[in-house]
């Protein structure tokens, strides 16, 4: 039953700025401003109440992962073994994935930009429910201005008391350290980013065991998304009714969409889980100059392509993989006609080639192999038992490699074929070879 | 099981074996690292190491340290980390090998990286990357000019960078330029090596490759300025603008928290 209180609104509005509504506010990184914002009010409420029942709180909401993958947040909180013996009794751990780098996503960015403490107090609620003392954000290395706000932000938040000891005297005590990653894709993969925090080569671990009874340091770990975490005050300060006022039963609360490629004004537009395309051109201003839409991701390159059937829809959990697809990250590529389909695909291939790690042989080899047949097509040198050959290695892959990377590498060919096979086709018709690199402009249409 | 004859090792060729092996140094001269790595380096080393709750947790951002004095990761910089962490040269190879930041060969004043991934490509990175190559003459994570001199710069084709909304994006010290041309790459290309620092988009005022790689590596020169740099392009605030303007908001939430739900019954 969906949760609706008598002064609710019959429907939210549109957009819905939640994680977006300080944005706005001069220096909206500094805790000053947040703080006159409510900022760390949630934090006060939490501190001193039963861990457990902030975890049920969360489960209560509904709130998913924001990180691509969706799993229920409070969930993941509950399997973190609790206790004075056993393994309830080894320390416990929160990390924060902030390695942003999946093509097509750029909210986490802006988030720990804008907006910092959001995550830090989401930190500090998350970690006393789930009874760590330690905390790590591993941001990307490359997102140096976000590691400068983060930084700044957890400095700030030890100096009022909101981290170290005895944090405003309720007897939790909690450190967080910010990591800055050095440049592997990989490393957004939870296991992965373990391994890397540890010291190593970001290389994804085999599962079972789960980080929640295995994690950093072999011991119970949770590991979540910027956006989910950053969450979690506003699900505290506003219950789980609240939350569950905006998106579907399933798929509740509100999501930040970075919109992006070939519309009038891209931008990031934090609105209702379920939200259809039409509905985000329409905030947008439309397509770039008028040309007609051709193919778009829901959630970035590992979420298989949709195409102008797919205006309406819903972009939640549900909706994007009844169609087809996945939400993933909610990062929304528009691409206009001029684009060509085997051209962007080989462009993320070769994205997923590169930034395999290596260790599994179907990713390895097989985005290799990906690689080098549609570099060959492009060129202008492809047969039609090509495409037979993609679709070959790509269901050597999907589900046979270690970590998600690999299936993700498949997601653009697979679905490009599906909606696109002539245009694979009269690429290869279109023999003799052109010479690469004019081909590849045209192709791209990159100087239109 | 015993093999035919023995083992394997008994059919190599014999060496004189030792009772005690002693491994050469790699680097003749050991005193060289010394003066590379300054009492100032070593402390910082040790307050990286402090932060985390064990040692080996500090390599990535000790590699991003040895960046900032040495302007890339040399053998030196390789076993100066695996001396203050215990591991041994191996070991820290294979992780300085797996990450495209740490960089193998000395790189230029700044760092300058085109994302040409598919979306900035198609709204013309890939026209940035190519002009700019051309125009440095130098390819992937080459080095135009003298590595370190000031002008000099390192060209990379990056991949995404997490900007899609300010298509096509470069970054200079992992400063962000957003929305460029290859008019507006050439002209900032110039600026940087007439030794100019033109502001970045989003990001503090640019510094250097290795002013930036401390800052990786956790230790802030001058954090309470470098945080102030712009952060949000108009792209940035479209959604939050557009419902401040129209009056869109979240449903409100109640004046004070609700009460935390109970737990469930236990079996």
């Amino acid at each position: 039953m969906t949760a609706a209180t008598p002064t609710t609104p019959p429907g939210p509005d549109p957009l819905t700025p939640v994680l977006t509504r300080r944005w706005l506010s001069p220096r909206s990184w500094s805790i000053d401003t947040y703080e006159q914002l409510e900022g760390y009010e949630a934090l006060r409420y939490a501190l001193g109440k039963d861990p457990d029942r902030i975890i049920q709180l969360v489960k209560d909401s509904g709130l998913r992962g924001r990180g691509g993958a969706g799993f229920p947040t409070g969930m993941k909180w509950g399997f973190i073994p609790q206790g004075s013996t056993g393994p309830g009794a080894k320390p416990k751990y929160l990390v924060i994935n902030a390695d942003e780098g999946e093509p097509g996503t750029c909210k986490d960015i802006p988030t720990m930009m804008a907006d910092p403490h959001s995550l830090v107090e989401g930190c500090i609620i998350t970690s006393y429910a789930i009874r760590a003392n330690f905390c790590a954000i591993y941001v990307r290395g490359e997102a140096l201005h976000c590691i400068r706000r983060v930084r700044h932000a957890v400095e700030e938040a030890y100096a009022k008391g909101y981290l170290g000891k005895d944090i405003l005297g309720s007897g939790f005590d909690l450190d967080i350290v910010v990591h800055a990653g050095a440049g592997a894709y990989i490393c957004g993969e939870e296991t992965a980013l373990l391994d890397s925090l540890e010291g190593r080569r970001g290389q994804p671990r085999l599962k079972p065991p789960f980080p929640a009874t295995a994690g950093l340091y072999a011991s119970p770990t949770v590991v979540n998304n910027v956006e989910t975490i950053a969450s979690v005050p506003a699900i505290v300060s506003g219950g789980s009714d609240w939350f569950r006022a905006m998106g579907s039963e399933k798929s509740p609360g509100p999501k930040i969409y970075s919109v992006s490629g070939h519309v009038e004004r891209p931008g990031q537009y934090e609105a209702p889980l379920g939200i259809t395309l039409r509905q985000l051109l329409e905030l947008a201003g439309g397509m770039k100059d008028g040309v007609p839409l051709k193919f778009w991701t829901p959630g970035g390159s590992s979420t298989p392509i949709f195409t102008a059937e797919h205006l309406d829809v819903p972009l939640d959990f549900e909706g994007a993989a009844a169609a087809g697809s996945m939400l993933g990250t909610t990062a929304v590529q528009v691409f206009n006609e001029t684009v060509s389909v085997p051209w962007a695909v080989m462009k993320w291939t070769q994205f997923y080639k590169h930034e395999s790690c290596g260790k599994c042989t179907p990713c390895r080899e097989g985005t290799y192999w990906l690689e080098l047949i549609l570099e060959r097509m492009v060129r202008g040198q492809g047969t039609e038992g090509d495409i037979e050959t993609l679709l070959d290695v790509c269901d050597n892959i999907l589900g046979r490699a270690f970590c998600a990377l690999g299936d993700g590498a498949t997601s653009p060919i697979t679905s490009a074929i599906q909606y696109f096979r002539q245009e694979f086709l009269d690429l290869i018709a279109a023999q003799p070879a052109v010479a690469h690199p004019d081909q590849l402009a045209e192709l791209s249409g990159a100087t239109a | 099981m015993t093999l035919p004859g023995g083992n394997p090792e008994m059919n190599a060729p014999s060496a004189a074996a030792p009772d005690e092996v002693v491994w050469e140094p790699v680097v003749d001269d050991p005193a060289v690292v010394a003066p590379v790595f300054d009492e100032l380096t070593r402390q910082r080393t040790k307050e990286i190491i402090s932060r985390y709750p064990q040692p080996r947790s500090a390599l990535l951002p000790l590699l991003h340290l040895v960046q900032s004095v040495e302007g890339f990761v040399s053998q030196d910089g390789i076993r100066y980390c695996a001396e203050a962490l215990e591991l041994t040269t191996a070991e820290v190879s294979a992780v300085a090998t797996f990450y495209t930041m740490y960089k193998r060969t000395p790189c230029g004043q700044h760092l300058v990286s085109v994302c040409t991934n598919t979306l900035c490509a198609t709204l013309g990175g890939d026209d940035i990357y190519g002009r700019l190559k051309e125009k440095l003459g130098v390819g992937h994570e080459e080095t135009a000019g003298e590595p370190g001199t000031v002008g000099s710069i390192t060209l990379e084709h990056a991949e995404c960078l997490a900007a899609c909304d300010l298509a096509p994006v470069l970054q200079v010290n992992y400063e962000f330029f957003d929305n460029q041309t290859v008019e507006s790459a050439e002209a900032l290309v110039d600026a940087l090596q007439a030794g100019e620092k033109p502001n970045p988009t989003r990001g503090a005022p640019l510094t250097d490759f290795r002013t930036v790689e401390m800052e990786l590596a956790g230790v802030f020169p001058d954090l309470a300025r470098s945080v102030e740099g712009p952060s949000v392009a108009d792209e940035t605030l479209r959604g939050a603008r557009l419902a401040a303007d129209r009056g869109w908001r979240a449903p409100s939430m109640p004046d004070s928290p609700p009460d935390l739900p109970a737990l469930p019954e236990k079996k």
